[in-house]
């Protein structure tokens, strides 16, 4: 309960704008060895940077009964998508629930384009989802402030800071109160989710912010949630709205 | 289809068994004096545990006097010295279920299957060490003392 707490009123003191040089957060980039870091930022080294060429591929290429491309209604992806990962998870009016990015590029797929859904973690979303992303790369985080989002954002922070699994940990207790300190040989970062989908290392392939939850989540023994789950969701918008201000990297490469 | 339920009850009557296995322990001023088994353990095969990443996962948080190892966390106090700190019912006690000490702690919880969330069903029921174990574990932590012993058996 004091971790709820604490990270509601922390909610509440974070910036809306840009970082400052006082601001204790970190983005997970300053955790990593140079080499890392480097690959990152040269787009001729950063794997994910190949996802990103399919999902421009995929863009403009039509596909579904209704005969057409994410282009024919959206345009120019560096227009029309610019600034819009820094957004989500955001609200979707229908439903009055939010939604990820991933459920609304399946949404559109299967309502405007009528095409076949795509599946989550597969090799399109990715690809379309880091292209999208890659328009907000350098802007920043920017949650929708909406009333409706609260209680979602709210389940967020409660999932955060809820003990989980054998070990028996909550998010916090890593990534708030011992970031920066060595989990075995790995420093623990601060669970920013301003890269994704990323090209981890570890797993040698571009993966999203809800596998990456996953991995910490069988770590701790417990079962995972399911990809695009409620949970996830709110979880995920626990954390833009902890990371609001901050750099969007997409694609970024971790270790 | 019957044997799917004969498999299903198995498995049931395998975690309840699970469930039986855990020892009533008495938490007295800060500790649990006795031993969950009964005995002493064994501080070598306690040392095997603390070392063993998937085993123990000690090393994951704790660092300790183990110069071959690499890779040791920094997130909870040192193992060096702890058999000075505190003596086996202390260590017991951190070791069954920490909460009991410090109800925010990280330490998991060793020697407790209820009142976990989510936990996944590989390990469902089971705790994270069993009795000898844990004891094994103990026996070896009370040679890690602050006179210079290394934590090598004698």
């Amino acid at each position: 309960m004091g971790w709820l707490a604490l990270a509601l009123s922390l909610l509440s003191v974070w910036p809306a704008q840009a970082q400052t040089p006082q601001d204790p957060r970190k983005s997970g980039f300053a955790y990593m060895g140079r080499d890392t870091q480097a690959m990152q930022q040269d787009d001729l080294a950063n794997p994910a940077m190949l996802t990103v060429l399919e999902g421009e591929a995929l863009w403009t290429t039509p596909t579904g009964k209704a005969g057409k491309s994410c282009a024919s209604c959206h345009g120019e992806a560096r227009e029309s998508m610019k600034g819009v990962a820094a957004r989500y998870p955001s609200l979707d009016e229908a439903s009055g629930k939010p939604i990820d990015l991933s459920g609304r590029i399946a949404q559109c797929r299967e309502t405007r384009m009528e095409a076949a859904p795509l599946v989550r973690e597969g090799r399109d979303m990715l690809a379309l989802s880091a292209f999208v992303g890659l328009q907000s790369r350098g802007m920043p985080v920017a949650p929708p402030q909406d009333e409706r989002l609260r209680p979602f954002r709210e389940e967020g922070a409660r999932l955060y800071t809820a003990r989980m699994g054998q070990l028996n940990f909550t998010c916090a207790q890593c990534h708030d109160a011992n970031a920066g300190q060595k989990l075995g040989a790995a420093p623990i970062p601060q669970a920013h989710p301003n890269a994704y989908p990323i090209y981890r290392l570890e797993w040698q392939s571009t993966g999203s912010l809800q596998r990456r939850l996953r991995n910490c989540m069988v770590g701790t023994r417990a079962e995972p949630f399911s990809y695009g789950s409620a949970e996830f969701i709110a979880l995920e918008l626990f954390l833009m709205e902890r990371a609001k201000g901050m750099t969007i990297e997409t694609p970024g490469v971790r270790p | 289809m019957l044997r799917g339920i004969a498999l299903a009850l198995s498995l049931i009557f395998a975690d309840a068994a699970h469930a039986q296995d855990l020892r009533p322990y008495k938490i007295e001023n800060g500790a649990i004096n006795l031993s969950l088994t009964g005995k002493p353990g064994d501080p070598a095969r306690g040392r095997q545990i603390v070392l063993e990443r998937q085993k123990g996962i000690c090393l994951l948080c704790h660092s300790g006097p183990f110069p071959e190892e690499r890779f040791q966390g920094d997130l909870a106090p040192s193992l060096a010295g702890v058999g000075s700190r505190m003596n086996a019912g202390e260590i017991r006690l951190r070791m069954v279920d920490g909460t009991k000490v410090n109800p925010d702690t990280i330490m998991p919880p060793y020697y407790r299957i209820e009142g976990l969330n989510r936990v996944a069903p590989n390990f469902r029921g089971k705790p994270l060490l069993n009795a000898d174990e844990i004891e094994d574990v103990i026996a070896f932590l009370l040679t890690l003392r602050e006179d210079g012993a290394t934590g090598q058996s004698k």
